[in-house]
């Protein structure tokens, strides 16, 4: 299995407030790794300092067992251009979608492959088309995110991070501002995609998902990873209390079998 | 009491003349304004505290001062505290370009802030930088909700360029005065000029609305 992400020792902090403390963790590729935590335990802030949305406050990230950044005196700097780069290896799915409501559809998914990635026109149109279609949404190609659905957004955002090419995918809540019937179809999306080989990391709160889907659940706490492992073990069998309370807390009204 | 605007209409072309250096003043203010303006908006947003508070200076300077003042200033003063020759033309602009660009500035910049974050961070997650985050995704968004702030602010500048003939730059108001006084004719020479202003900021802001309607079609607009 080859590495696709690798964080050591991460730690960050807002002002004086230390939100992540000491995090590590490599994600192989094809690995599909969930993390769960309540909010506030430092979930969304690890996941964005991967591609480095957040610049970390100390540790190192690998990507594809490239050292970013560069060492100085024991200090990581980084230069802009750098993280720009890599952010474009990176895809990111949000859980406000942040699609671009001055473009269509397609336009949306064509403006990073033509922007950022210099592809021609005619490249990035075909790719974006074979993303959407992916998501089963090529007949939107030509709308208007404002009249999509809150679901249909969600997969357009997951088209749109697809056509980078990504090395690796981070989902942040993707669901979570989500009408519930409409769910289902961004995580058979993201099922999809799992079963299709791609890397990814998601931060959510979709216990079922986390259970079918991921080959390794993270479980975060005050911003350090209180509980590993498979989710057929660690979600039925906590080994801390405070995992425990969480999961309860998840399941307190459960239709009966 | 007798309206009589032959004698007006014989040397209308002196107020035409006064009209094309008007209209010269307030765009030659509007070409270097607008982009000085958002320069201005950046630098305000800057993380850069010593830029921001530099620009956050010129910006409330030139909009509590009255433009009088600042006319004045560059055409009287600024040649005595370095060796530039004025002409009024030089001043008038140099005063409205400034002046104007600090208005253009807060309309910029609060155009810019009513983006959701969330833009730009979509922007960044596929490997923009700021300028291509700003140019593609930020600009195009926040243009169209400022185009009623900026009609109005350009139909104030237009208004405000008047104040040119102080220092006897031919402009519309210069050459109403010097036709009044050549023609004996206040009454006549000041009504053709105040219609002349009331077409041409009618037909400025009817061309507003127009551009309005047309970007409300295209996606997110002010007006829908």
């Amino acid at each position: 299995m080859t590495e696709i992400v690798r964080i050591e020792n991460l730690h960050k902090s807002f002002d004086n407030l230390e939100v992540l403390k000491g995090i590590d963790l490599t994600v192989n590729s094809g690995e599909t790794v969930v993390l769960l935590g309540s909010s506030g335990s430092g979930k969304s802030t690890m996941l964005r300092c991967v591609n480095f949305m957040e610049i970390p406050t100390s540790g190192k990230i690998y990507l594809n067992g490239d050292l970013v950044g560069n060492e100085r005196s024991g200090k990581m700097t980084y230069r802009e251009s750098e993280l720009c780069a890599l952010r474009s290896r990176i895809g990111m799915v949000f859980q406000h979608f942040n699609l671009f409501p001055h473009m269509t559809v397609i336009e949306n998914v064509m403006e990073g492959q033509v922007i950022v990635l210099g592809r021609s026109k005619s490249e990035a149109r075909e790719k974006a088309m074979a993303q959407l279609e992916r998501v089963g949404l090529a007949e939107k190609a030509e709308e208007y995110p404002a009249r999509l659905s809150g679901g249909q957004k969600q997969r357009v955002a997951i088209a749109r991070a697809l056509a980078m090419d990504p090395e690796v995918m981070l989902f942040d809540e993707v669901t979570s501002a989500l009408d519930p019937e409409l769910v289902g179809e961004v995580l058979k999306s993201m099922r999809q995609l799992a079963e299709e080989g791609m890397t990814m990391l998601c931060v959510t709160h979709e216990l079922g998902f986390a259970y079918h889907v991921a080959n390794r659940v993270l479980f975060l706490n005050d911003g350090a990873i209180l509980e590993e492992g498979e989710p057929q073990k660690i979600l039925k069998t906590p080994k801390t209390d405070r995992m425990r309370e969480f999961l309860e807390g998840h399941s307190l009204f459960k239709l009966p079998d | 009491m007798e309206w009589n605007f032959l004698a007006v209409l014989n040397d209308i072309d002196l107020l035409f003349l006064g009209l094309v250096n008007t209209l010269k003043v307030t765009g030659l203010a509007l070409f270097f304004g607008v982009p000085l303006g958002l320069v201005l908006a950046l630098s305000r947003l800057s993380t850069f505290k010593p830029l921001s508070a530099v620009a956050g200076f010129i910006v409330e300077f030139f909009r509590t001062t009255p433009p009088l003042v600042q006319l004045f200033w560059f055409f009287f003063a600024l040649p005595i505290l370095i060796d530039v020759s004025m002409t009024p033309l030089i001043a008038a602009v140099v005063t409205f370009s400034i002046q104007s660009s600090a208005f253009f500035a807060e309309i910029f910049r609060s155009g810019i802030q009513s983006i959701d974050k969330g833009q730009w961070e979509g922007a960044k997650a596929i490997g923009m930088t700021y300028s291509q985050s700003l140019s593609r995704i930020i600009l195009p968004q926040a243009v169209k909700r400022m185009i009623p702030a900026f009609m109005e602010r350009s139909i104030e500048l237009l208004k405000t360029t008047t104040l040119v003939s102080t220092v006897a730059y031919a402009d519309l108001m210069f050459q109403a005065n010097e036709l009044a006084q050549k023609t004996f004719r206040p009454l006549e020479v000041y009504t053709i000029v105040a219609v002349i202003y009331l077409v041409l900021i009618f037909l400025c802001s009817q061309f507003s609305i127009w551009v309005e309607h047309r970007l409300a079609k295209s996606g997110e607009g002010t007006v829908r």
